[in-house]
């Protein structure tokens, strides 16, 4: 059984703008899947609706084999929501944040208070629970939204670009946690603009634009399809122009920084080899963009 | 899905949050009703004597009891709802397997537990400026009761229809003041024009204060009856209306 189910949805607002044009998607069950496009390709609301903040035009929606209009109380409690905004009671307490939510799903109290502590102690928040939420990080804030959408043990949880505006070691500890998550089974959809995110953790994805899927596969086969690769190179004693080398792509971007773009299958040692023979001297090399970015412009571009 | 669950998390965070902030809830009617109470009652009413063989005072009782009820569960509703959508906060509640009526009957249940609180705040203050014995328990509570369920229902509409903090003044400084002023409460009916009088009974906040002050010193210019129509007509009327704007998801969702 899939996870999630999407079959021909398609949403267009009430000033006429066409935000889904029929998608099709599917999630296995336990997938850690990623959902990627640019802004404004419709990603936010297929999330919005699959999570019924959003009412969609035409199509169907099921979850763990609910179809989200007819048995909407049961595809509803299987998913686990966190937004892409601080959405909660900045008056309330962490405690309170995630009671009120369990109590929402309908979870008697004695049983509600045990999730939220086990949520809070894995989201590291537990010393916190007391404090009104407004007096928080904007890190700790994104870890009480997770521990919310924890909190009734959802099947499915739904990220809309949880690491968004966090520095890179919160970033980093929240992949741990999103990955621990998924471990325990529950599987998780990821929006998210970083890539690297994207293509450390999820198994399979999906790009979105224009409100359309461009691209679905697991994450190795669509990264097999990079057929280039983009170096930046930075050089010892500066040149004037970019040097001639066969099978390579090579732009100077300025006297002492190479742009090569390295075709697949093309091995570097050789691009080295022909760089010294014509007496550049590399100091260093690095990946101009991550090959998972790279292909999302390629597809997103097309 | 537990459905008492989730509709006693609603109201108890909504009790919650009107008994934190007091100072702005339950305070400020307690000042102005004692001014009232005061100013018309005490200084004034003992120079325009009596109302249908009842004293001014013991007459406005009634009327000021309920205006409170009538602003302040209309003011919890509209307020908490609109800050709900505000602050993005109903996502929590959309996105639960919470049927509709329990949202409504949950914020609805925190307006009318507010306007009984403040009315009964009220209800202290009077007694510190006149006696009043009970005429009739049950019409007095009914009434009470009737009367906060529907301004909290019209509050929940005004929140989900606001796109502003402004929307949700709009209607209680506009309508309901006014509408509350020309209810009845500082006079009868009876004292009117002919004219008036007729366009007076388009009012629904007279039948509902009548029918209060019947209860509570049984003295009225409208059929109980009638009055007891009318207000359950609002409370059908007002429920199937929110129960379809949160079904459409308007002012909600999208």
């Amino acid at each position: 059984m899939n996870a999630l189910s999407i079959k021909n949805l398609k949403k267009t607002y009430s000033n006429g703008f066409m935000a889904l044009k029929g998608i099709n998607l599917e999630v296995e069950k336990g997938d850690f899947f990623a959902l990627l496009g640019p802004n404004g390709a419709g990603k936010s609301t297929a999330i919005g609706i699959i999570s019924s903040l959003v009412n969609k035009t035409s199509g169907s929606v099921s979850i763990f084999g609910y179809d989200l209009k007819t048995q909407n109380a049961k595809a509803k409690s299987c998913i686990g929501l966190v937004p892409q905004e601080i959405n909660f009671n900045q008056f309330e307490t962490v405690k309170n944040i995630v009671l009120n939510q369990a109590g929402y799903y309908g979870i008697p109290n004695k049983q509600a208070l045990k999730n939220a502590e086990k949520c809070l102690k894995q989201m590291s928040l537990w010393d916190k629970r007391d404090t009104v939420s407004r007096r928080l990080s904007g890190g700790m804030k994104r870890r009480v939204m997770i521990a919310r959408a924890l909190v009734h043990s959802p099947k499915l949880l739904i990220l809309d670009e949880p690491t968004a505006g966090v520095d890179i070691e919160i970033r980093r500890s929240m992949w741990k946690m999103m990955e621990q998550v998924n471990q325990q089974g529950t599987t998780i959809i990821l929006t998210t603009h970083y890539l690297e995110e994207a293509e450390s953790l999820c198994r399979n994805i999906a790009i979105i634009n224009d409100g359309m899927i461009v691209e679905k596969s697991g994450m190795s086969d669509l990264l097999a399809k990079v057929n280039k690769d983009h170096f930046v190179l930075d050089l010892i004693n500066p040149i004037n122009e970019a040097p001639k080398i066969e099978d390579y792509e090579c732009e100077l971007i300025n006297q002492k920084t190479l742009h090569v773009t390295v075709p697949k299958g093309k091995n570097i040692n050789l691009l080295f080899q022909q760089l010294t023979e014509k007496n550049i001297t590399v100091l260093s090399l690095k990946n101009k963009t991550n090959r998972l970015e790279q292909l999302f412009m390629d597809l997103v571009n097309e | 899905m537990n459905s008492f669950i989730a509709f006693y998390t609603i109201i108890k965070k909504e009790i919650y949050r009107f008994i934190r902030i007091w100072p702005q809830t339950l305070l400020p009617p307690a000042i102005t009703t004692a001014l009232y109470f005061l100013i018309f009652g005490k200084l004034m009413g003992d120079r325009i004597g009596s109302i249908d063989g009842v004293s001014y005072m013991n007459y406005i009782v009634p009327g000021i009891i309920l205006m409170s009820v009538i602003s302040h569960s209309y003011a919890n509703v509209v307020s908490s709802f609109y800050s709900t959508k505000f602050q993005r906060n109903i996502e929590e509640l959309l996105v639960a397997p919470i049927p509709n009526w329990v949202i409504l009957f949950g914020y609805v249940g925190g307006g009318i537990a507010r306007g009984l609180l403040v009315g009964i705040v009220v209800t202290c203050i009077s007694l510190l400026f006149t006696h009043i014995t009970v005429n009739n328990y049950v019409i007095t509570i009914s009434v009470y009761f009737l009367t906060a369920t529907v301004f909290a229902l019209a509050g929940f509409i005004n929140a989900v229809f606001a796109d502003s903090f402004d929307d949700i003044s709009i209607i209680p400084n506009f309508v309901l003041t006014p509408l509350s002023y020309l209810g009845g409460i500082f006079y009868s009916v009876s004292m009117l024009p002919d004219v008036w009088q007729k366009i007076s009974l388009a009012n629904p906040i007279l039948y509902m204060i009548n029918a209060f002050r019947y209860g509570l010193i049984g003295v009225s210019d409208i059929d109980i009856q009638v009055s007891f129509i009318i207000t359950g007509g609002f409370i059908v009327f007002l429920t199937l209306f929110s129960l379809l704007l949160l079904h459409k998801g308007i002012g909600i969702k999208n």
